[in-house]
């Protein structure tokens, strides 16, 4: 049996009244590009954190490759690479210095060897012309990509990314997600927090949503959009409308539209033409028509209005 | 994946070399500011009581030169670690450092070397500056190094305190206005304790910065008021209590890791 990538057994931890990791059990297996969700303060950086060891859980165990992060920390710290929500940097180096102590720190010598994966980082996220600038002079974007750089730096073959998207323009986003693909398919497992959840969508293959301390769902991203979500079909008629038909008007009429969308929501595709065939023989005259797919979003808006504290 | 070589010193040696980078790269601040007032201290006192003052047969300007010199190796090693710890906890790029395989032992150690290799960098460039202005000898210069590197030491451990325990620059203000100042300036790097009442005499044996600068003294002159041998256990007896207190704050993650 392969040794999961990441393991946390019954981690609890509390700051003062606020429980903010209540008995979360999760695995990740090596390879998985797999997604951490949750509303502002649902414990998602302290369960990172406490991956990473910057927190100490008050009850519980936490493994990085088969490496428990409190008894074996210092080959636990090795096999992870973390890349911390906040855009912080050290004001006094240039980018290729602070790639490099941030290598030492790992015990990595300086070598040939480290100074070839250090300048394939640099190209791979489009930091080689700015490897002598110093930290300071670089933009909150270029920032973020050391961030992800200095993550790299050692080789880890799990990866922690906690919202690295977070104020970061679209070309950066896309080329860091290019970046990102190309080393779990390398084998690298990654997580990943974020608020956007089309990024998660497409780029997770599971995902773990957590609330106010508790994992309430734990599945492939597929499983999760077919048991919370469906597709939907959306229109605008002419004439007479389809209240009758079970079709919700829906809230938000944009400005060209007045009138608003007729909303309904089917799981299978063979339910509209029977829609349709109804909506033909009331004599509404059909004007647009949509049909949507079922999204993150809904699934997680669902999950927190549902889900308590079990999965 | 995780296939370069590593050796787990690098972390150690990484950290120390990056805590002297820090400060070598504004050494005009760092370095060439606490020199110049060292020297101003050194004109202004040695200017006012040169012609009045002869301690332990030594004129006065000449008793001075040691006792700045060590002053500026204590304050530059507590702000070396002080500063560094404030500044990293403050803008957030500690995790930098807690991240990484490295343990508290190493942490330790690499931040107390880099503040006595500060201390000793600015004490060198005070005694370069300084030591035109006087006829200095150096009777025992082991009793010199020893003392400076054990003063570096003790508030290089301080400062490390310090820059743990405080969340905000005041909070480290204060440590250094209201401990750290009193300690030097009461230590007789100005005068000799001898030429105190007897009360203060025997408040400023309580001060362990007083036995390093006497040693320290010692070194140039080869006479102090305490003898080396106590002052050194003293300092000894220091650097254990504090290393003590200051790893186990560092094992429990205090204030670093929540």
């Amino acid at each position: 049996m392969t040794t999961a990538a990441i393991r946390v057994e019954q981690i609890f931890k509390r700051f003062g009244s606020v429980q903010a990791l209540n008995g979360v059990d999760l695995t990740v297996h090596q390879g998985e590009f797999f997604g951490l969700l949750g509303p502002n303060g649902a414990g998602k950086t302290t369960l990172i954190s406490s991956l990473a060891g910057l927190t100490r859980p008050d009850a519980g165990r936490v493994e990085i490759m088969g490496y428990d992060v409190q008894t074996n920390y210092r080959m636990a710290r090795r096999q992870l690479g973390v890349v911390p929500q906040e855009l912080v940097f050290d004001p006094f180096f240039s980018v290729r210095e602070t790639l490099e102590i941030q290598a030492g720190y790992y015990g990595i010598d300086p070598s040939p060897a480290r100074r070839a994966w250090i300048d394939e980082i640099l190209e791979g996220l489009d930091l080689t012309s700015k490897a002598d600038a110093n930290m300071r002079t670089l933009s909150g974007g270029m920032k973020r990509r050391v961030l992800v750089a200095q993550a790299l730096v050692h080789r880890p073959p799990v990866i922690v990314l906690d919202e690295p998207t977070a104020g970061v323009d679209v070309e950066l986003r896309q080329s860091l997600w290019q970046f990102v693909r190309r080393l779990n398919q390398e084998g690298h497992t990654i997580v990943l927090t974020t608020h956007y959840l089309e990024e998660a969508e497409n780029l997770c293959g599971r995902i773990a949503m957590l609330k106010a301390g508790c994992l309430v769902a734990l599945d492939t991203t597929r499983n999760l959009l077919s048991r919370f979500s469906s597709h939907t079909l959306r229109l605008r008629t002419m004439g007479d409308q389809p209240a009758q038909l079970g079709m919700v008007r829906e809230e938000i009429a944009d400005k060209e539209n007045p009138e608003g969308w007729w909303v309904a929501s089917f799981t299978r595709f063979d339910e509209i033409e029977p829609l349709l065939s109804s909506l033909r023989l009331s004599g509404c005259v059909i004007d647009e028509l949509e049909i949507g797919k079922p999204d993150l979003e809904d699934v997680f808006v669902r999950v927190m209005q549902e889900k308590g504290c079990a999965v | 994946m995780n296939d370069l070589p590593m050796k787990p010193s690098r972390g150690f040696i990484t950290l120390f070399y990056k805590e002297i980078l820090r400060f070598w790269k504004v050494s005009a601040q760092t370095v060439a500011a606490p020199v110049l007032t060292a020297l101003l201290y050194l004109l202004i006192f040695s200017h006012v009581l040169a012609s009045h003052t002869e301690v332990h047969g030594v004129p006065y300007a000449a008793f001075l030169i040691p006792g700045l010199v060590m002053m500026s190796v204590l304050q530059n090693a507590f702000a070396n670690t002080s500063s560094s710890l404030i500044q990293s906890k403050i803008t957030g790029n500690l995790v930098f450092v807690l991240l990484p395989p490295i343990s508290h032992h190493e942490f330790f150690l690499a931040y107390v070397l880099a503040g006595v290799v500060r201390g000793l960098t600015v004490g060198l460039g005070v005694l370069m500056a300084t030591v035109w202005f006087a006829h200095l000898t150096f009777a025992e210069p082991l009793w010199i190094l020893a003392f400076s590197v054990l003063g570096g030491g003790i508030m290089g451990i301080l400062g490390m305190m310090a820059g743990i325990w405080a969340e905000k620059y005041d909070q480290l203000a204060a440590f250094q206005n209201f401990l750290i100042m009193p300690l030097t300036f009461l230590s007789g790097v100005f005068y000799s304790i001898a030429s105190l009442p007897v009360f203060w005499q025997q408040v400023s044996r309580w001060n362990p910065i007083f036995y390093m600068i006497d040693g320290f003294r010692y070194g140039f002159f080869g006479v102090s008021d305490i003898s080396p041998w106590i002052s050194l256990w003293v300092g000894l007896l220091c650097v254990a209590i504090l290393s003590i207190i200051t790893l186990s704050f560092l094992k429990r993650g205090y204030k670093l890791r929540d």
